[in-house]
């Protein structure tokens, strides 16, 4: 079932430099990916638990906040600007080093050639220079937090003019806001080299036999959301080269005439702040896709596997999400209702934005679907893989408010917000990548990870995390403003005290819940139970070839496909899978 | 992929597969394969920037449309050499490549080291196009018609620096007579992305003089 | 398994503390309040309803259908279903905006009545600042030299603008019931926003723009108002107030800081 021999992409490297650090092996190079997502992953959850701290404990004395910020936190106490550069860098880090990293480059670099059957992405030293380009963009991140003025305080999003006018407006507003700009614009290079990768790997390196239409999943979402990626981080790039303008060189894109700021009159003329948040959002809309496709992929692949059945309506869930990524370049607009762009547009972006619901309710009767008649195995993986329906659910429910202009009146800027796209992406899409490590860290290392170990940290967290965004919902309907560094200043957010408790209390818990995950990772690599070639029975191509790969995946063969991706139970057939490469 | 075209040259050709061109439905290995992946890889890169541009463009009018301090800046006449110097050079680049379908090496090189050249002194006028500016009193901050010339005219700048590294590639791969047939690729890329920086210019030229 | 009863638990705590309304909006004090409050209701039940069956569905299906032997039943799907409930889905969502499109009307597309009454507001790193026009009826010019926080003047009302000599600037919000007003808002340096809860209702503000905006408040009351959004490190401090006073209250007021002036 193999065709002839042809000489493969690059020869077995050697030398420990070209295996594991500049290596051309997309195995390698997810894996780099993967865990400078777990580095980021966990830094990022360090700021928000210092963050959920303060919003409870505002007037605490914490002598290592001195040590490590000693303008930030004098005497131990934080201050409201270093609260507020702490949120930025967490919502930066999360967002784009972890959430565009793993579930696409992680997991999709590692996986995506050997479910088409290639023995290597179509450019693996552009591959390898997309991670380091990545890597280089993280260390100028983290730089910020240690040059004057330390790391910026206008938020993830960095409207200007807050962002726009230097330390007039701000500590962390001089090298620090120009240090994310900068770290945020090699990001968006390192992406542009992924998704070059990603598109030519899928539409022209994929084994005879496999149609477009025989795809997993997987590979369907990460086809589409390295689209997503192209069109999207080219416009964040010009936005961030405009910002870059505006506070170096004196240009007025996105400041106005009139500003004072700091006792200060400003030079600028005629730029528009909104010109800022279109910008931003054309690409920050789609991004938030790009954080949640691949998630959706792993779901869908796992709900499948664990039930042997095939995905419930392959094609409408191949068309949901061609329509979620087409859709999700139409509805920027629904993160500047107040902004005071022109209200008819709101209404349009309204429309648009409920459109989008409609395949994401696809996607998830879909899941639902293929559960229903199927015999259902509770492997951690598959856990994790429910677990993101529920989350998906919650988390897109509160989307149907957000996105009616009408109601976002109230909503906007609350921690309702805050609570959907938390749910959405800080939970949701985490509980992919979680589904994701399980699944395939026996493909990746030979053994399986500690099931025990698993299904706790699963309970533990799924309950945590619900615990800790639910009740934001809630919060927001009281009319609780984010970005709020404490809330001791207004009598109406004083009754809400018992719930940030609460929160901040879940949210202490759930991480260290999260060092039982990093355990078992970091064991099971040494002390794992081996694992077959084909541990879960699956039917896709990763699961034909040995554990862990050879370095050029198929041996020198190159398989021939000749079934779809989900045939599990299939009546008359000696085993209830069939492999996408078995005979026809 | 750079690996397996060095490769190539050093081991030879590999055994000719059973069918040449595959991939997609066929073969995913072989040169037809390999030729076809770096076709889409540079589709996805003039996509991207083709994203850029269009982000600046869109960035451009509103801007123009909703203030009064909108200066159009002159063209400095020089613009128009370089202009005509892109397009020799672009046409340079074909001649390179038809004369090498009939395997003239020698006036290939002659070509192709013509279109080198161009692109070196469309930089060089760029260059002396900003100085004329800037002695008109026309700088990046002046007002925003300049500071969008000079914001895409150097990011065309700077794409063309990477379409001179494609150019000086070949280059020196020609004079070290390594031009085999695995190298066409190569060379179809950085001709089709030359080409595609032309097309730019030529809007960008459009873009100031009909609304700059 | 132990994940369906999980699923139906969690859900079931939500849907409790949703119908408990524990930490809920204050009440209304206008009618675009009121309309707000039936809209969001609405759609609280068309999604608490979906929220509600889908989780339940997802437990149900983990629990009945867990691996005890026998074979999964092979099928890629159900066509009728699939255009089933993605038109339900499509009916519900675009029929929960349109419902609400007479509410942003009233708020956006529709202009302030002729006879509101006009306030200018004027926000910088982190405070509120209010110009009512003053016996004239109009508003000075303003100069940003003239700026002056320390003395009173944040606005920077011209003194060479006779027009300004009886605009009457206040850190907080007067307004008499019953009684439309325009708010015009302006920021001096970042983006800001105004919130008042009980209006339900925000706008940001933002540097370089002039933003009209239009309410009427029918209950006399005092309210709070927060930023709403980020404008620096003082941006949780950012509070003014809104108080809305009989029409009375409101003119003797007003006639108390023209003659002050």
């Amino acid at each position: 079932m193999s065709s002839p021999v042809v000489h493969p992409a690059h020869h077995a490297p050697t030398g420990f430099i070209r295996r594991y650090i500049f290596s051309l092996d997309h195995k390698v190079i997810g894996i780099q990916y993967y865990f400078l997502a777990v580095f980021s992953v966990f830094l990022g959850m360090a700021l928000s638990v210092l963050m959920r701290f303060h919003m409870v404990y505002p007037d605490a004395k914490v002598s290592l906040f001195e040590k490590l910020w000693p303008t930030g936190a004098p005497g131990g106490i934080m201050t409201p600007e270093l609260y507020l550069s702490l949120m930025t860098m967490h919502g930066t880090i999360m967002v784009f080093f972890v959430l565009t990293t793993a579930p696409q480059s992680g997991f999709g670099n590692y996986f995506l050639p050997i479910q088409i059957g290639a023995e290597d992405m179509a450019f693996p030293v552009l591959n390898m220079l997309s991670f380091w380009t990545t890597f280089l963009a993280l260390m100028v991140m983290v730089a910020a937090f240690f040059v004057p003025g330390g790391a910026p305080l206008a938020g993830w999003t960095a409207y200007p003019p807050l962002s726009a006018v230097g330390p007039l407006s701000g500590p962390g507003e001089g090298l620090g806001q120009t240090l994310w700009i900068i770290s945020i614009a090699i990001f968006c290079g390192a992406s542009l080299m992924g998704a070059i990768n990603f598109i030519a790997t899928t539409i022209d390196l994929r084994a005879r036999g496999l149609s477009m239409m025989r795809l997993p999943l997987t590979c369907w979402s990460w086809f589409v959301t390295a689209i997503l990626g192209l069109l999207g981080f080219a416009v964040l790039l010009a936005a961030g080269v405009l910002l870059l303008l505006d506070r170096l060189a004196g240009t007025s894109f996105f400041l106005p005439a009139g500003l004072l700021v700091n006792d200060q009159i400003l030079n600028h003329k005629g730029g528009s702040p909104l010109l800022w948040q279109h910008l931003f959002w054309f690409f920050g809309h789609p991004e938030v896709y790009i954080a949640i496709l691949p998630g959706m992929g792993v779901a869908s692949q796992l709900l499948s596997t664990f039930s042997r059945k095939p995905i419930f309506g392959y094609r409408a869930m191949v068309y949901a999400i061609l329509g979620i990524g087409f859709l999700g370049f139409f509805v920027w607009g629904h993160h500047m209702f107040m902004s005071g762009m022109n209200p008819y547009s709101a209404f349009a972006f309204s429309i648009l934005t409920m459109s989008i619901g409609v395949p994401s309710a696809i996607k998830t009767f879909n899941w639902i679907g293929t559960l229903w008649g199927g015999r259902i195995q509770f492997t951690t993986a598959m856990l994790f893989a429910l677990g993101f329906v529920s989350l998906f659910v919650t988390g897109g429910i509160s989307g149907i408010f957000l996105g009616q202009p009408a109601l976002d009146l109230y909503f906007h800027d609350t921690y309702f917000v805050v609570g959907h796209f938390h749910m959405i992406m800080g939970v949701a899409a985490i509980f992919g990548m979680f589904a994701g490590t399980f699944y395939w860290f026996p493909k990746v290392t030979g053994k399986f990870m500690n099931e025990t170990l698993g299904k706790i940290h699963f309970y533990l967290t799924f309950i945590g995390v619900y615990c800790i965004f639910t009740p934001m919902h809630f919060l927001g309907i009281a009319g609780n403003p984010r970005r709020y560094a404490d809330f001791t200043n207004f009598d109406f957010m004083g009754k809400l005290m018992p719930v940030h408790t609460f929160m901040t209390h879940a949210a202490i818990a759930t991480m260290v819940v999260q060092f039982i995950f990093l355990f078992n990772l970091f064991w099971s690599i040494k002390k794992g139970k081996p694992a077959p070639s084909n541990p879960w029975n699956a039917t896709t191509l990763e699961w034909t070839i040995p554990s862990p790969p050879p370095f050029d995946n198929f041996a020198g063969k190159h398989p021939v496909v000749n079934h779809g991706p989900y045939e599990y139970s299939v009546p008359g057939a000696p085993k209830d899978y069939i492999m996408q490469s078995d005979p026809a | 992929m750079a690996g397996s075209l060095t490769t190539e040259i050093v081991h030879g050709p590999p055994p000719p597969p059973t069918r040449n061109f595959g991939g997609g439905d066929g073969e995913p290995g072989g040169r037809g394969a390999h030729r076809r992946a770096s076709m889409t890889g540079l589709l996805v890169l003039l996509a991207a920037s083709v994203m850029l541009f269009a982000a600046f463009t869109s960035a451009f009018f509103v801007r123009r449309g909703m203030s009064n301090d909108w200066v159009d800046t002159p063209l400095p006449d020089i613009l128009w050499i370089n202009t005509a110097i892109l397009v020799a050079s672009s046409f340079a680049i074909e001649l390179a490549r038809r004369t090498l379908r009939s395997g003239k090496r020698a006036a290939f090189d002659r070509y192709w080291t013509a279109a080198t050249i161009l692109g070196v002194l469309f930089l060089g006028g760029q260059y002396l196009a900003w100085r004329q500016l800037n002695a008109a009193g026309f700088y990046l901050a002046t007002n925003p018609s300049s500071s969008f010339f000079f914001l895409l005219t150097c990011t065309h700048a700077v794409h063309l620096l990477g379409g001179i590294s494609a150019l000086g590639y070949i280059e020196v791969q020609a004079l070290l007579l390594r031009l085999g047939p695995g190298k066409r690729t190569a060379i179809d890329v950085s001709a089709y992305f030359w080409h595609f920086l032309d097309a730019i210019w030529i809007y960008l030229m459009a873009l100031f003089f009909f609304w700059g | 398994m132990l994940l369906g009863p999980v699923v139906w638990v969690l859900t079931l705590v939500i849907c409790y503390f949703f119908l408990g309304h524990y930490w809920w909006f204050p009440p209304p004090i206008s009618q675009h309040g009121q309309a707000y409050d039936q809209q969001f209701t609405a759609t609280l039940w068309v999604t608490g309803i979906i929220f509600f069956c889908a989780q339940m569905a997802l437990g149900w299906v983990i629990v009945k259908f867990r691996d005890r032997g026998g074979t999964a039943h092979y099928s890629h799907g159900n066509n009728v279903l699939e255009v089933v409930w993605t038109s339900a889905t499509a009916v519900l969502f675009i029929g929960l905006v349109l419902a609400g499109t007479r509410i942003w009307a009233a708020v956006h597309f529709e202009d302030a009545p002729a006879d509101a009454l006009k306030v200018e507001v004027m926000t910088k790193q982190f405070a509120w600042s209010f110009r009512y026009p003053g016996p004239d009826g109009k508003f000075g010019k303003t100069d940003l030299k003239q700026v002056n926080d320390q003395g009173g003047n944040p606005f920077g009302i011209d003194d060479k603008d006779p027009a300004g000599k009886d605009d009457i600037t206040s850190a907080s919000l007067k307004v008499p019931a019953g009684r439309p007003v325009e708010l015009i808002m302006r920021s001096r340096d970042v983006i800001h926003n105004f919130f008042v809860r009980e209006l339900r209702l925000k706008q940001d503000i933002v540097p370089g723009m002039e933003i009209p905006f239009h309410f009427q408040a029918d209950q006399v009351g005092t309210y709070e108002v927060p930023c709403s959004e980020l404008c620096g490190l003082g941006h949780h401090q950012m509070r003014t107030t809104l108080e809305v006073m009989a029409p009375a209250d409101f003119q003797k007021w007003l006639q108390e800081q023209a003659a002050q002036k």
